[in-house]
């Protein structure tokens, strides 16, 4: 199991320092939590570490890898998968395509082979398949198999958005996110898939939430983040309870 | 209304599954197969040049229906694999092996293409792939020595591993076994990885690209597959015009690949082929409107581009889903009435893309 080591990480865009000198590390096995207000620069974090935007300064190892050295394509054969803020699914595609494009990476690919349907096509669409149906099964979502994404229910999307984050076997799940919008039922789910998650299949996950009640009770370790800056990391009860982290959410109260 | 019960993963890789749809695909090739027995060798020649706007349309479905990069410019590839078809079939190359670099040819400029459009969107890839139509023509209009310029280029007759193709129903069945082996391979990528890939970069490059798709390759790959099969059609539509010359392959023939597909339908299959139907006889049907239409309007200049834009518009407007989603939702109609409702198939709209980034 790998351990994510970011280390004085600086995003800038133009003038606008987004990240400073962040680090942190998250311990494999670990759900890492990452809170702050609108604009701290939690989801550049997530960027950063998928390649998305360019880091212009620090390192950020996975294992023995250096992320910044990977393409952003290159970044989930190291390990890490995410979920997107404001859901990035695949809409005109059913459910069952959404997952079987999160085992992509793992899949070889030839345009000529696939193109006449040879036997080792279908031998390797009936392997990847197998994984997508056990991770159906942990999400409880087999009914949703041949829905077409257009179709669903925000909450259901963001589901069928860890599960394709899932069905890339990550060391690592990035999740930005995962309880906005949900309702408390929902979110109560959400809990305790993340926590099946972390023991079933001894994933790690770092993820931003805003949702204080599912971070107290899944996180391991919180880190707080404001105005691009790392405020403290500790336990959860720890941060919350930290001045630093109430002025930054609700600013001056001498 | 049908359900079909599955019980293998087989239920989700086969073709065709769904009983109904199997019969009516098969009726349909049991009809084309069929045609030559009851139509006139005149009819027929129409019907090939069906067949390879069918194709033609097919190779620019990838492109722009499965992996939505825009093409207006697709008929340069038409012309490129028409020209190079005569230019093998010239220097003695057999007519199976002609056809195969034609597309290759073709292919490899696609790929050039592809190239160079992977990191556009939108609106600057549709200047560049119209750019590149242009050019195409210009270029071939002035290789004087090599494609007859603007003089044009006299296109050699078929002959079939010896066998001269003369007559019109050899040819048709020839030009329908290409259709069906393309149409059958596309249905292959669609089931496959890069299939997958090439829906997923239509959809949200962003995501595509963290589950490890690697987008301008497999944009590079969509052009391709699309220059080849499109290629292929040109190759296949030289023997029909027997004269070539780059007005053949202007803006207009461009226009009416992309016609076909947005009527037929973005993003399947069978999208391309109605749309190829639709297009190939829209002609005819303006002629027979002419003749009910008052003089001053029938023989107005430029009356068929009116229409054709008009048709497009009217489909943007009122069916982005084409032909073949009017039909999939008058097919549910049968299925469930009298329970169908209007309600299943609109979608709410989505304002949440502040967040997107490309």
């Amino acid at each position: 199991m790998s351990t994510l080591l970011v280390q004085d990480i600086s995003v800038s865009f133009g003038g606008n320092r987004a990240l400073r000198d962040v680090s942190f590390t998250v311990e494999p096995g670990q759900i890492f939590a990452i809170i702050g207000p609108n604009g701290a620069g939690k989801s550049t974090i997530f960027n950063a570490i998928s390649r998305i935007y360019p880091v212009s300064g620090g390192t950020i190892h996975f294992g023995d890898r250096d992320l910044l050295a990977l393409k952003p394509h290159q970044v989930v054969e190291s390990g890490i998968a995410r979920t997107f803020q404001n859901i990035e699914l695949f809409e005109k595609a059913t459910v069952l395509q959404n997952l079987l494009v999160g085992c992509h990476a793992k899949m070889e690919r030839s345009l000529l082979s696939e193109f006449l349907f040879l036997p080792r096509v279908r031998q390797r669409e009936m392997v990847v398949r197998r994984k997508v149906e056990e991770v159906l099964d942990l999400l409880d979502m087999q009914h949703l198999r041949s829905e077409l994404v257009a179709d669903l229910p925000y909450g259901a999307r963001k589901n069928v958005e860890l599960a394709r984050a899932l069905c890339a076997e990550p060391q690592l799940l990035m999740l930005d996110e995962p309880a906005s919008g949900l309702n408390p039922e929902e979110t109560t789910d959400m809990s305790f898939w993340l926590k099946d998650i972390k023991e079933e299949l001894g994933v790690t996950i770092l993820m931003v939430e805003h949702d204080m009640n599912l971070v107290t009770r899944t996180a391991d370790r919180v880190l707080a983040l404001a105005n691009g800056e790392v405020v403290t990391i500790g336990s959860p009860a720890g941060v919350q309870s930290d001045p630093r982290v109430q002025h930054a959410y609700l600013g001056g109260v001498e | 209304m049908r359900t079909l019960f599955k019980t293998n993963y087989s239920f989700d890789i086969d073709h065709l599954v769904d009983p109904g749809e199997r019969f009516r695909v098969l009726l349909v090739i049991a009809i084309a197969l069929a045609l030559p027995l009851w139509l006139s060798s005149y009819a027929l020649s129409e019907l090939l040049m069906f067949l390879c706007y069918a194709l033609a349309g097919l190779g620019l479905m990838v492109l722009t229906g499965f992996s939505g990069q825009v093409s207006f410019g697709h008929a340069a590839f038409l012309a490129i694999g028409a020209y190079a078809q005569v230019w093998f079939l010239q220097r003695g190359m057999p007519f199976a092996f002609s056809l195969l670099l034609a597309g290759l040819v073709t292919a490899v400029f696609g790929a050039l293409l592809g190239r160079a459009a992977s990191k556009m969107h939108g609106f600057y890839l549709a200047i560049a792939t119209l750019a590149f139509a242009i050019l195409i023509e210009t270029v071939i209009g002035a290789a004087g020595p090599v494609t007859g310029g603007h003089m044009g280029i006299q296109v050699p007759g078929i002959e079939f591993f010896g066998q001269p193709l003369d007559e019109t129903w050899m040819q048709y069945y020839l030009y329908l076994g290409v259709l069906l082996f393309f149409v059958w391979g596309v249905a292959n990528l669609k089931r496959s990885a890069n299939g997958r890939a090439m829906v997923a970069v239509r959809d949200s490059e962003t995501s595509a690209q963290s589950l490890g798709v690697n987008v301008a390759r497999i944009k590079i790959q969509t052009f391709f597959a699309s220059a080849y099969i499109t290629g292929i059609a040109g190759a296949l539509m030289a023997h029909q015009l027997f004269y070539l010359s780059p007005e053949a392959f202007g803006l207009g023939e461009s226009l009416k690949l992309l016609l076909m597909i947005v009527v037929g339908g973005l993003g399947t299959i069978s999208g391309a082929i109605i749309g190829a139907v639709f297009v190939s006889f829209l002609p005819n049907a303006i002629e027979l409107l002419r003749e009910v239409l008052p003089a001053r309007v029938a023989h107005q200049v430029g009356l068929e581009p009116f229409l054709f834009g008009a048709i497009i518009a009217g489909f943007i407007i009122f069916e982005p889903d084409g032909l073949y989603g009017r039909w999939r939702k008058f097919r549910l109609f049968l299925e469930t009435y009298p329970y169908y409702k209007r309600a299943t198939f609109t979608r709410q709209k989505r304002y949440l893309k502040t967040g997107r980034f490309r």
